[in-house]
């Protein structure tokens, strides 16, 4: 009786803490995502469907998740860091929790300006922001540049999220980079004169106050619109339609993109199959699934688009290396701080 | 040479008994992720506080101060007005409100928000139908707007509200019959009579329910986050994540804090100038105004409009949308969620109940200055975001590990990994932390009733410490004991920040389903689990209130014991 509470004990205090009851090593691999679980599950169960390996899933904010990394430091029992911007790879491999991993299918997949240079990160998906307009009220002739939202033609016409979303502080520094810190606050000034609201909601949001005419102009992400069109829900179907892309500064620099991403983590313990995990993510049936289930762009070349995504035509992408949006994230915020941008 | 070393013995005792250690030792390991945070003042933050200065910080301290001042004011109204309707008048409807006003708590304010604005935005179904009606456009017409300021005070009132209403109602339970039939003789009317006898002495309680809304609406970071009002939470995280300044964060963090203890001051003030007991027995019930027509009506209208606003409406959007989502949000998954989310609600209340339990009697039996400090220390948790409490978690917790796995590689020359880091244990450590304020906070107003000399009485007769609790204080504390578990449990289930940076691999929660379908702007799938979130919340609120309304049998069952003891001696 005494003895069987003993183990009753030991197996409630192992069971807390985690220590493995078992001895046996399982074939398994961690993941830190910042990734949302339904945007990624998928694709993990048919990864361990084809190789037998168990990924084990924690979904959080990449911020929150990256602090989780550092404290946990060599001992974590993370192998592989997702995130949705390259903002934030970019932080995790300045805070050195990644490890370089260069392999020839990594390398062979994604291209030179969609992975960090030293081999830290690879992208997994790519996301463009480009201008969305309400059909009824913009001619597409109208518009240009992201600068040209600047001009006060645009004057109480424009849908934009808060400053605090880290898509629209790459946005601002990919502004920074293209045209300097001085002439970037100026654009975000008259930018932040000419919206119709104060900042608030998401990307989807921004779509739906164009469609509804509370703006004319709106600036997300085109997966938003990809779910909007062809979700179940028959009013934001409607508003999606009101709204068509507009792919600005194509005779220079390109739209502003971004990518959704992973890096290997330096405590990795199972180095192997996070690295078959990373290949599998870019592998072309994988990259299929990003661009069918949740309408990104594939990051492997030549890796065919969903048909709604094919519809908004081709465009010219930024082709700054994207560890360099990175770099100017802190400048931006503040830039947008200074701008009155909420 | 006696005397000398009878001081000795005494002042030993006085700071080495397990009572003082307990408490300080159990108040300094919950107050650690808090201090942990806190310690980052101390380097220095390079020039962005001039940044912020010149910039937002205006706004964040405008803004905070704006929220709480709207939601004390929203919370009061709302809460006290329906306690003392239910408590003190007869009016249809009565027994059903006494309960059912409790069921905004169940509502966690970021959702109640993703709902509001879901109907009343701009985009949403009751704008485009008006404007469909009236042929109206964009700036053609005014209509409120939800996601500002005055929707955030709005909303965090409607879901705050039953805090003080609970605390409230408690107290006007307690009050002495005599005392207001006093007033009635002296000449009062039954407003002055409420405005000058029951209000002030129900004060104590309300301005316990106050201080617990308000350090959850500092916290708060959804709604205002969603709702693009800039407070010292949002500025918090951007500063931390965006500008990557986390000495910074967290001298803005201190800054917050020192609002807090405004609140805690605030708290202790007002119950130490209402430090007495109602000593009267009790044996009639309370006087109950008999409401008629307009006046019932009234009344009706009053406690149901909070009820409409706070929990039918947004539950019934979440009910509509469910209707369409279910059949593919519900599986063997969402069984596992609901599950999960229970066990640690369930678990996490009792311990933090227990925990109380421990830290007020320390108090209570060895009210030293160190101890008191001590316990509100422990408190201090709750107004703190839950990312913040998660980042003061992982960084003790790891460096814990860390010291463990190295001794172990050294001495054994096997490695200890992770112990506690990324395990259950770690997430609910931070619930305590974040919640023991909330039970702390219950189950000392219900020590309160017990007065010193019922101790005393107790004691004389030989009783020894336990045999009195349980022989005394339990009886007279069961509702406030109840009313604990059901706060922190109800907490727990709607926590979201700590949750998704503690929580173990392959580990979900309702809230954290909800929370990742919402954020990523599927509502509609995400109303399932957050209306499981609201169902599972219903249960212990009917518990309550059941417990509450049986509260005043109980209460005679302590009296009697109390008669019983002081005839005795």
């Amino acid at each position: 009786m005494f003895r069987g509470r003993i183990y009753l004990a030991v197996f409630l205090v192992a069971a807390l803490t985690g220590i493995p009851i078992t001895a046996a090593i399982a074939a398994e691999v961690n993941l830190y995502s910042a990734r949302k679980e339904q945007l990624i599950k998928p694709l993990l169960d048919r990864f361990t469907e084809d190789t037998g390996i168990t990924v084990n899933l924690l979904t959080g904010k990449a911020d929150a998740l990256l602090k989780r990394l550092q404290a946990e430091g060599a001992n974590s029992r993370a192998d592989v860091f997702i995130t949705v911007d390259a903002g934030r790879l970019h932080r995790a491999r300045v805070a050195g929790v990644l490890q370089p991993i260069i392999t020839p299918a990594l390398s062979q997949a994604v291209p030179q300006s969609y992975r960090d240079p030293g081999g830290y990160w690879y992208g997994l998906s790519v996301r463009a922001r480009p201008i969305m307009y309400a059909k009824s009220r913009v001619k597409p002739s109208e518009l240009s540049t992201y600068e040209d939202l600047g001009n006060a033609r645009w004057k109480g016409r424009i849908c934009i999220r808060s400053s605090s979303n880290i898509y629209n502080q790459s946005l601002v520094a990919s502004m920074i980079i293209a045209n300097g810190e001085a002439r970037a606050e100026t654009w975000a000034s008259k930018l932040v004169a000419n919206l119709a609201r104060p900042p608030k909601g998401g990307d989807r949001d921004q779509i739906k106050a164009a469609a509804a005419g509370q703006c004319d102009i709106a600036i997300a992400n085109t997966y938003y619109l990809g779910a909007m069109l062809s979700g179940k829900d028959e009013a934001q179907r409607r508003a999606a339609e009101k709204v068509a892309i507009f792919w600005p500064n194509q005779s220079e620099r390109g739209v502003h993109v971004n990518v959704s991403g992973a890096g290997i983590t330096k405590s990795a313990k199972h180095k192997q199959n996070a690295i078959r995990l990373l290949e599998f993510l870019v592998s072309d049936s994988a990259q299929q699934w990003y661009a069918e289930a949740n309408n990104e762009y594939p990051v492997r070349p030549g890796v065919a688009r969903s048909a709604t995504v094919r519809a908004w035509g081709d465009f010219k992408a930024d082709s700054i290396g994207l560890s360099e949006l990175g770099k100017y994230n802190a400048s931006a915020l503040k830039l947008m701080d200074r701008a009155g941008w909420k | 040479m006696a005397t000398l070393s009878w001081v000795a013995t005494s002042f030993r005792e006085r700071l080495f008994d397990p009572w003082s250690i307990g408490t300080a030792g159990i108040a300094l390991v919950l107050a650690l992720p808090v201090l942990t945070v806190a310690s980052f003042v101390f380097y220095p933050a390079g020039d962005v506080w001039r940044h912020l200065a010149s910039t937002v910080l205006d706004d964040y301290i405008v803004n905070s101060l704006s929220l709480m001042i709207g939601v004390a004011i929203g919370t009061l109204v709302i809460g006290v007005s329906t306690a003392w309707l239910v408590t003190l008048c007869r009016f249809p409807g009565r027994r059903l409100f006494e309960w059912v006003l409790l069921l905004p708590l169940a509502m966690p304010a970021y959702i109640i928000a993703y709902t509001y604005t879901g109907m009343f935005d701009f985009a949403g179904p009751v704008q485009t139908t008006l404007r469909q009606w009236f042929g109206w456009s964009s700036g053609d017409y005014w209509f409120p707007e939800i996601r500002s300021l005055g929707g955030a005070i709005l909303m965090l009132s409607l879901v705050l509200y039953p805090y003080v209403y609970l605390l409230a109602r408690a107290a006007f339970l307690e009050q002495s019959v005599y005392a207001i039939d006093v007033s009635r003789t002296l000449g009062c009317g039954s407003w002055q009579s409420f405005f000058r006898v029951s209000l002030p002495a129900a004060r104590p309680a309300i301005i316990a329910g106050l201080s617990l809304a308000l350090m959850e609406t500092l916290a708060d970071y959804g709604t205002v986050q969603y709702f693009g009002v800039q407070t010292f939470t949002t500025g918090i995280f951007r500063t931390w994540f965006g500008l990557g300044d986390s000495a910074a964060a967290a001298q803005l963090s201190a800054l917050m804090m020192l609002f807090v203890f405004a609140l805690i001051l605030l708290e202790q003030r007002s119950r130490r100038q209402a430090r007495y007991y109602q000593l009267e027995s009790r044996s009639r019930p309370l006087p109950s105004y008999p409401l008629k027509g307009t006046r019932a009506a009234l009344a009706f209208i009053l406690c149901a409009l909070p009820l409409l606003l706070g929990f039918l409406l947004p539950s019934g959007q979440l009910f509509v949308w469910a209707i369409q989502t279910a059949d593919e949000m519900i599986n063997t998954g969402f069984l596992r969620l609901v599950l999960n989310t229970f066990a640690l609600a369930a678990g996490t209340a009792l311990l933090a109940v227990l925990v109380a339990l421990f830290m007020a009697y320390g108090r209570r039996l060895k009210d030293s200055a160190p101890i008191a400090v001590a316990v509100r220390l422990a408190g201090m948790g709750y107004a703190v975001p839950g990312t913040v409490i998660a980042v003061g978690v992982v960084l003790p917790l790891a460096w814990l590990d860390s010291v463990v796995d190295g001794f172990a590689r050294e001495q054994f020359r096997i490695s200890t990994g992770l112990l506690l880091s990324g395990t259950l244990f770690a997430l609910v450590f931070a619930y305590m932390v974040r919640f023991l304020a909330v039970a702390l906070q219950t189950v000392e107003a219900g020590l309160g009733k017990v007065t010193r000399s019922m101790d005393d009485a107790a004691r004389c007769l030989g009783y020894r410490a336990l045999e009195v609790v349980g022989k005394v204080h339990v009886p007279i504390m069961r509702t406030s004991l109840l009313t604990a578990v059901l706060l922190v449990f109800v907490d727990v289930m709607k926590e979201l920040p700590a949750t998704l940076v503690l929580r173990p691999f392959n580990f979900n929660t309702l809230a954290v389903r909800a929370y990742e379908l919402a954020s990523d702007e599927r509502l509609a799938d995400s109303s399932t689990a957050a209306l499981a979130i609201v169902l599972a919340g219903i249960v212990p609120v009917v518990m309550l209130s059941r417990a509450i309304t049986r509260s005043r049998r109980t209460q005679a069952d302590a009296l009697a014991t109390r008669k019983a003891l002081t005839n005795d001696t």
